[in-house]
């Protein structure tokens, strides 16, 4: 679909992917994100994808946007044109554009190459034309604003409402700002381009619904908060830091707080504090930090705590790749306590999804007084993507405060039911008040050591995951219902593997995709589906480990036992690319 | 606080849960006796307590209260007690640990509790020793004591918890000695009464692995019980506090008392003002109607 441009008739476009390469104090993510943001309010489909730096002062950046009137499911293989801003971005990623696409460079900084794939090379001054556009004390500024108008001439976006995103953005600083955004913006729409014709995007199909745009973080924390989240407390860390600062500014009008701590041990226990008080709290991090939070997590496997935990994987172990990619984190999520202490682990595959998988997250932990993990990845988290806004008549959690009297019978730890909680202030007819505990305790929460007692308590906690099991939905599904190979995936693998699932049946072959959200527990009965397919292929960003399996391929193998999974691994810390998925399924399929 | 008061006054009777488990001799009872009469003073309703621990021996103490109560895990009582406190005022948030739960494993928490001012009641039961895995030296155990870790004698240099906790910020600071029931009542009622975060150092000896370990405090045993003079003292200052603190190594026992009484913003109310300004400019608007305004925001 990427590269469909070819294929579309002259003078309209279904997709095109757009690389714009420079540095990040240029303000290219702004750019793509204006271009994200205006599919959202119009009908197109969008998916972006950039990079940052990992040092703090600039550095070199790229935005690649997926514009298209019709699904978008990956944020593209190869780019339909490059901007290139310096020389390094210009040699370092001319390769990125497919043979026969656009290259449109800063001509004040790049000196263009020869180049054998029939690129189209138009030179255009955006330093030089911005300066005397602005007058000359602009520097560099505004030459992202100025390429942004350039861009929405060449496909013939809307102008109008480009402009009102571009007012509604500088419109709260100085009269200056937006005076020069708005001319850099004129300029760059204005600016003659000879050598190629206009592409006009096609119009997306408007459905009628409303639309917004945000990257996958955002749409998480406005989850949990849809989900009945009032409380939280966490640690920064790339890429999950951004959640934390819109919960700190968005809780206070719900009425909670989310609180800052000295470190993940202190956010884990602190957020436990507030569950155990009677609100569902959320802590959340990434990898490094999910690791320091594992103990007080044991404690509330063990203590039957509600907790929503986030998880934004990055490339690890220890410090890793922080700002790039990776799903190496599922083990940990699953067992990573000491002790068996079974909790339940969500991925949400989109950045739509992230608000849903947020809201079960919430239902899941207070029904099942049990720690949720979210593993979301850098991935989801901070690329922007369109879609219909989330109806929340039927996504909304009433937040309440249960403080019934608790009567003589009470027993905070039935072993034949789900833990009752009883927060402090909750009154006591009998007196007897219960001590929530980490020691194995007995059905009224004493310490009790008693070898059988520990046995059914295990049993119960271990229980409550495997009726969970039985009432998942089916994990979503896409293409032949049997056949030659079915690809499982889970998180942001999702839109490559759809993809890559469709071009491989539009060769002919009989190819099934399944995604996986509910890592653990796993829906009951998912081995009926694999034994359907010649072969079962499971893409995942880590690493293909010690006896040959990614880590879902190593989860699916002990509980399936089935000889047909295997594993294709990718641990670049970038996502797969839907002719990588292709080529390894066909590789199989050859055999 | 806003609690109403019980229609009867709580007895030690209705006070009481399980059966403590502490040695024979172990200071930690008269800690529990004196709470005991304080929430039997202050009219503190069941209901209204949170006993919250970490772990060790001391940390135990939930489990012989009649009250909600929550056993964590080793050193985090803290950050636990500062998550039901920063997120339900209307209680009263007690946090019980020892010397190695608090000032070792917790002792970053500890620093971070005080800064912020969290609004709760903090009793460390030191006895300079771990007493529940039996024998190891702790952060607060004196050079030369001889210990399963240290079988030549400690050599690392002990903490001065008093000097930290003024470092830290802690806005009420006092120490007292498990041997002297009444001056422990009046620290503990003053610590409760007290807006912000309130620490109570007790000297609690280990009879089991410890014993005599404070006998210089206690006036039976030939030592000297001297109490802060807080008429000739500014008990804001925390220079003054800090003086004091530093007595306690070069003079052990040092005094006992309120080192430090100081008001400051707690976080509880800096973080609610936060709320219901945010709760007023919102007005009528349901959070639902939030959520689809954020949402109009976004197209
Ligand atoms: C993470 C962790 N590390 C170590 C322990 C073992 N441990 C339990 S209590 C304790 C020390 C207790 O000493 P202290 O806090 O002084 O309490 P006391 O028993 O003397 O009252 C230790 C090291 C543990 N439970 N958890
Ligand atoms: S070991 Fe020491 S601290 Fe623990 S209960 Fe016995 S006397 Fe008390």
């Amino acid at each position: 679909m990427a590269n469909s441009t070819a294929s579309a008739t002259p003078d309209t476009l279904k997709n095109a992917v757009i690389r714009l390469a420079g540095y990040s104090q240029d303000g290219i993510q702004s750019v793509g994100a204006f271009l994200a943001q205006l599919a959202g309010s119009t009908a197109s489909e969008v998916m972006t994808y950039m990079t940052i730096p990992a040092t703090i002062s600039g550095g070199a950046s790229i935005f690649q946007v997926h514009l298209g009137s019709g699904e978008v499911l990956h944020p593209g293989d190869q780019a339909d044109m490059l901007v290139a801003f310096y020389q390094d971005s210009y040699d370092n990623h001319l390769d990125s554009l497919r043979t026969g696409g656009i290259c449109i460079y800063d001509s004040d900084q790049v000196e263009k190459v020869l180049d054998e794939r029939g690129i189209t090379h138009i030179g255009v001054p955006f330093t030089s034309a911005t300066i005397e556009a602005l007058g000359g004390s602009a520097k560099n500024r505004g030459k992202n604003i100025f390429v942004l108008g350039m861009l929405c001439a060449i496909y013939e976006l809307d102008r109008e409402k480009m402009s009102a995103i571009i007012a509604k953005k500088f419109g709260g600083k100085s009269e200056g700002v937006l005076r020069n955004a708005m001319i850099a913006f004129d300029t760059g729409y204005a600016w003659p381009i000879q050598s190629i014709q206009h592409m006009p995007m096609a119009p997306g199909e408007s459905k009628g619904k409303k639309r917004i745009s945000a990257d996958g973080n955002t749409m998480l924390a406005l989850g949990l908060i849809a989900g009945g989240c009032r409380y939280g407390a966490a640690y920064p860390i790339t890429p999950w830091t951004s959640i934390m600062e819109l919960l700190r500014s968005e809780f206070p009008k719900y009425g909670g707080s989310f609180i800052q701590c000295e470190d993940e041990l202190a956010a884990v226990c602190m957020a436990i504090g507030m569950s155990y008080a009677g609100h569902l709290a959320v802590t959340g991090s990434s990898g490094p930090g999910l690791a320091l939070k594992s103990e007080a997590l044991g404690y509330a496997s063990m203590a039957e705590i509600p907790l929503v935990v986030v998880n934004v994987q990055r490339g690890g172990p220890s410090t890793g790749l922080p700002t790039s990619v990776e799903q190496s984190d599922l083990m940990q999520a699953i067992y990573g306590s000491h002790g068996d202490a079974p909790r339940v682990v969500l991925a949400p595959r989109s950045v739509k999804d992230c608000f849903y998988t947020a809201v079960r997250a919430c239902q899941i932990a207070k029904e099942y007084s049990t720690p949720v993990i979210i593993l979301s990845d850098q991935a989801i988290a901070t690329r922007i993507e369109a879609f219909t806004e989330p109806d929340l008549d039927k996504w909304w959690v009433d937040y309440e405060l249960d403080q019934s009297e608790k009567g003589p019978e009470f027993k905070p730890y039935p072993l034949e039911k789900m833990t009752r909680h009883s927060p402090p202030g909750s009154p006591s007819t009998e007196g007897k008040y219960p001590v929530v505990t980490g020691l194995e305790h007995d059905e009224w929460g004493h310490p009790s050591g008693n070898p059988k007692n520990h046995a059914a308590m295990t049993a119960k906690r271990r229980e409550k995951l495997i009726k969970l099991s039985h009432s998942l939905p089916a994990p979503s599904f896409h293409g032949d219902y049997e056949g030659d190979l079915l690809f499982v995936g889970w998180g942001s693998t999702y839109g490559p593997v759809k993809e890559a699932t469709q071009a491989l049946r539009d060769k002919g072959y009989k190819i099934g995709c399944m995604h996986i959200h509910n890592l653990h527990p796993l829906r009951a009965g998912l081995g009926d589906i694999f034994g359907r397919y010649r072969h079962v292929l499971v893409p995942e960003m880590n690493d293909s480990g010690v006896y040959g399996y990614g880590q879902l391929a190593t989860l699916l193998r002990a509980k399936l036992c089935d000889p047909r999974i295997q594993s294709f691994n990718k641990t670049e810390g970038l996502g797969f690319r839907v002719v990588e998925l292709v080529d390894e399924a066909e590789k199989i399929l050859a055999v | 606080m806003s609690s109403p008061a019980p229609a009867e006054k709580l007895t030690k009777k209705q006070l009481k849960a399980d059966k403590p488990t502490w040695c024979p001799g172990c200071g930690d009872f008269s800690v529990l006796a004196s709470f005991f009469n304080i929430v039997q003073k202050l009219e503190i309703p069941h209901e209204k307590i949170v006993c919250v621990s970490g772990i060790g021996c001391s940390s135990r103490f939930p489990y012989f209260v009649n009250s909600h109560g929550i056993h964590f895990i080793h050193g985090r009582a803290l950050p636990l007690a500062t998550g039901i406190s920063l997120s339900r005022p209307d209680l009263h948030v007690f946090v019980f640990g020892g010397d190695g739960d608090g000032y070792s494993i917790g002792g970053n928490h500890l620093t971070h509790a005080a800064r912020k001012n969290v609004n709760l009641s903090y009793v460390v039961m030191d006895n300079q020793v771990y007493g529940l895995t039996k024998n190891q030296t702790s952060p607060t155990t004196p050079i030369g004591r001889k210990s399963k870790t240290d079988p030549r004698g400690a050599i690392d240099r002990p903490i001065n918890p008093m000097a930290q906790l003024v470092a830290s910020g802690a806005t009420f600071i006092a120490r007292t000695h498990t041997t002297q029931i009444k001056h422990m009542d009046e620290m503990f009622e003053r610590a409760i009464l007290h807006p912000g975060f309130a620490v109570v150092e007790t000297l609690s000896e280990c009879s089991m692995f410890y014993p005599g370990a404070f006998d210089a405090g206690n006036p039976r045993k030939g030592g000297r019980f001297e109490l802060v003079d807080e008429q000739s003292r500014n008990m804001e200052s925390t220079a003054e506090a800090m003086t004091l603190a530093e007595e306690t190594e070069t003079d052990f026992p040092g005094k006992f008392g309120v080192y430090l009484e100081c008001k400051r913003p707690t976080k509880n109310d800096l973080e609610r003002a936060w709320i219901d300004d945010e709760r007023a400019r919102v007005g009528d608007t349901s959070d639902r109607d939030l959520m689809r305004e954020r949402f109009d925001a976004m197209r």
